[in-house]
């Protein structure tokens, strides 16, 4: 493993994707993904007593799932890194107290994907874990209690607000494996653009994705054509328009192989989702389903994950600060 | 296209971006809502009145029937399926302000009946209440000096 | 049925638009500004209550009745009224006396029927 450029770090012996799993809600099941989901659930509580115990059993059950997907031992899994949107990431505390793997909880809000999988990948490639597990999960009740109102409470959702998505996404990374692999990572910085609508989240996060992705190219001296694929986490219509408009002024023409999981998630006209999904699940679950099977039936070849996240909490929405975006991108090659 | 710098200049491609909230037919909906809605409200005065009712008794009961008619489709999940619709609508009469001390009481029963229902109750009412009262009180003080 | 014949209808129609306006007002706000529900609420039963105090909401409700009565203006209203007919009958205390008695049937019910509802309901998501 060696650095590049100013933030990328390629890697030497690229860790091996050895197996992906996602557990979606209701909702996600109703849209155009559907059917790449392994499992999708007939309500959000899961039989669960709240919000926070079902998101618990979303992810629990997700690490579950890709463990007995690999045919691996939960004992031959090192270390685990997962997070969530929750206060202390509570859900993949909760969820994860049982797994008797050692954990590593994270929190770069709805970048936390990318993220773990970023420091899972130097902790394989350095041969300090043979598999480690990432994961995260958001679940909409939860996100919402949480961040804005109770569900009850009549309120109308502004056309750039986004709908959290409910489930969970788990990738094994391993130092055997067929592939898909991890070449390069290119964790980000934190850009704010006084953003301070907590209603268009997209807005807020697309100038770090635009960051990131630049900072990329440069350090890896790769083109956008490179990739079959460019896939944001969840910046929605409006920060996917945002973001190819201002690759493009920079020079950096993504239009024809871009695209967001919050895009993709739900069926805006149908679902009623208006700027489309969000939440550290949103790519997680778009990731483990689709696009993995993608690389592994050899139909994409190589493909640019870049998750993003907005950095704030409703202390610092209250406080009147603005919105500090992330983003983290990952190559992911075969 | 010019290159974005400043946050100004950012602040307008958001705002071009953006799409607008449907501005004519979301103050239509809440026209014909919060209107039907005070016209219940009148009717059932009109009643109270009829049945002999002292006004200001009659009005009380017209707040207490929203109030508690908003109570009932909260909790059925359907208030927040009119005020999606309505907006304003349903949130500016006495139904908005019931709904919002009704819907943390059911979202927070998981944080327990104390804490969570007696505490989080007042989340978005509280703050209604306190500058409602506290206005009423400075007029009052003036009121009692003129 | 005597009841329905008496009802004014024109008295009604003044009540449907008048209620229906003040929620233009709202609704104008929430989509042209970025305030939250909540804060628009609170602007609503201030300024009912400083027009309360003022003594110019009281056209409005001989005006509309139920359609200045219910927006959350009047109940603005009607704490600032009850301040300041207590006031006249029992001095300075009135001021703190007269707006929640003025008011107490709403605000008690809130309250009851918040609790009432927390004990049967179970928090359910939106299907749209």
């Amino acid at each position: 493993m060696h650095k590049i450029g100013k933030q990328t770090i390629c890697f030497d012996n690229p860790p091996s994707i050895l197996e992906a799993a996602s557990i979606v809600g209701p909702k996600e099941a109703d849209g155009p993904m559907a059917s790449y989901f392994d499992k999708c659930l007939e309500d959000e509580f899961w039989g669960e007593k709240s919000w926070e115990k079902a998101e618990s059993k979303i992810i629990k059950e997700t690490v579950n799932l890709v463990v007995a997907k690999s045919n691996l031992a939960t004992s031959d899994i090192d270390y685990v890194f997962a997070g969530d949107l929750l206060n202390q990431c509570i859900s993949s505390d909760f969820g994860l107290r049982e797994s008797n793997i050692p954990y590593f909880g994270v929190f770069g809000a709805c970048s936390t994907f990318t993220e773990s999988m970023c420091i899972g990948s130097v902790f394989v490639e350095a041969n300090g874990a043979k598999n480690v597990i990432c994961a995260t999960s958001s679940h909409f009740c939860s996100a919402e209690k949480q961040f804005r109102f109770p569900l009850e409470l009549g309120t109308q959702r502004p056309p750039t607000a986004q709908w959290t998505v409910t489930g969970s996404g788990a990738v094994i990374l391993s130092q055997t494996g067929q592939g898909p692999y991890i070449t390069n990572i290119t964790p980000g910085k934190i850009v704010d653009m006084g953003v301070k609508d907590a209603n268009n989240m997209g807005a807020a996060m697309a100038p770090a994705a635009l960051d990131t992705l630049i900072t990329h190219f440069q350090d890896t001296g790769r083109k956008p054509s490179y990739y079959d694929a460019i896939i944001t986490g969840d910046l929605g219509h409006v920060g996917k328009e945002i973001l190819a408009e201002m690759a493009q002024s920079k020079g950096y023409n993504i239009n024809s192989n871009y695209n967001d999981c919050g895009v993709l998630m739900f069926d805006k006209e149908k679902q009623d989702t208006h700027a489309g999904g969000s939440g550290c699940a949103c790519i997680a679950t778009v990731f483990s389903g689709y696009f993995f099977k993608q690389l592994k039936d050899k139909k994409m070849k190589r493909i640019l994950l870049i998750a993003t996240g907005a950095l704030m909490n409703s202390t610092s929405m209250q406080q009147g600060e603005s919105i500090p975006g992330i983003a983290h991108a990952i190559s992911i090659e075969i | 296209m010019e290159q974005i710098n400043t946050q100004k200049q950012y602040d307008k491609l958001v705002k071009e971006k953006s799409p607008n909230s449907p501005i004519l037919r979301d103050c239509f909906n809440a026209f014909w809502v919060g209107g039907l809605i005070c016209s219940i409200g009148q009717i059932i005065l009109d009643f109270c009145i009829f049945k002999g009712m002292d006004a200001t008794l009659a009005s009380t009961v017209v707040s207490i029937a929203l109030i508690a008619i908003s109570a009932l489709l909260t909790s059925l999940n359907i208030f927040n399926r009119i005020g999606k619709f309505a907006g304003a609508g349903t949130l500016i009469p006495i139904t908005g302000f019931a709904n919002s001390i009704v819907s943390p009481a059911i979202e927070y029963k998981s944080e327990g009946y104390v804490m969570g229902v007696g505490g989080k109750m007042f989340t978005v009412a509280g703050p209604v209440l306190v500058f409602g009262i506290s206005t009423s009180i400075i007029v009052g003080i003036i009121a009692s000096i003129f | 049925m005597e009841f329905i014949q008496s009802i004014d209808w024109l008295q009604l129609l003044r009540c449907f638009i008048t209620g229906g306006t003040i929620c233009i007002i709202g609704q104008i706000l929430l989509d042209k500004t970025k305030l939250t529900s909540a804060r628009i609420l609170v602007i609503f039963v201030t300024t009912g209550a400083i027009l309360g105090g003022l003594g110019i909401y009281q056209y409005l409700i001989d005006f509309a009745g139920a359609g200045a009565t219910v927006p959350l203006t009047g109940f603005g209203a009607n704490l600032a009224k009850g301040a300041i007919e207590s006031v006249k009958e029992i001095g300075l205390l009135g001021a703190f006396i007269g707006g929640v008695k003025a008011s107490a049937g709403g605000i008690a019910a809130a309250i009851f029927f918040g609790y009432i509802a927390s004990l049967l309901a179970k928090p359910k998501i939106k299907k749209q």
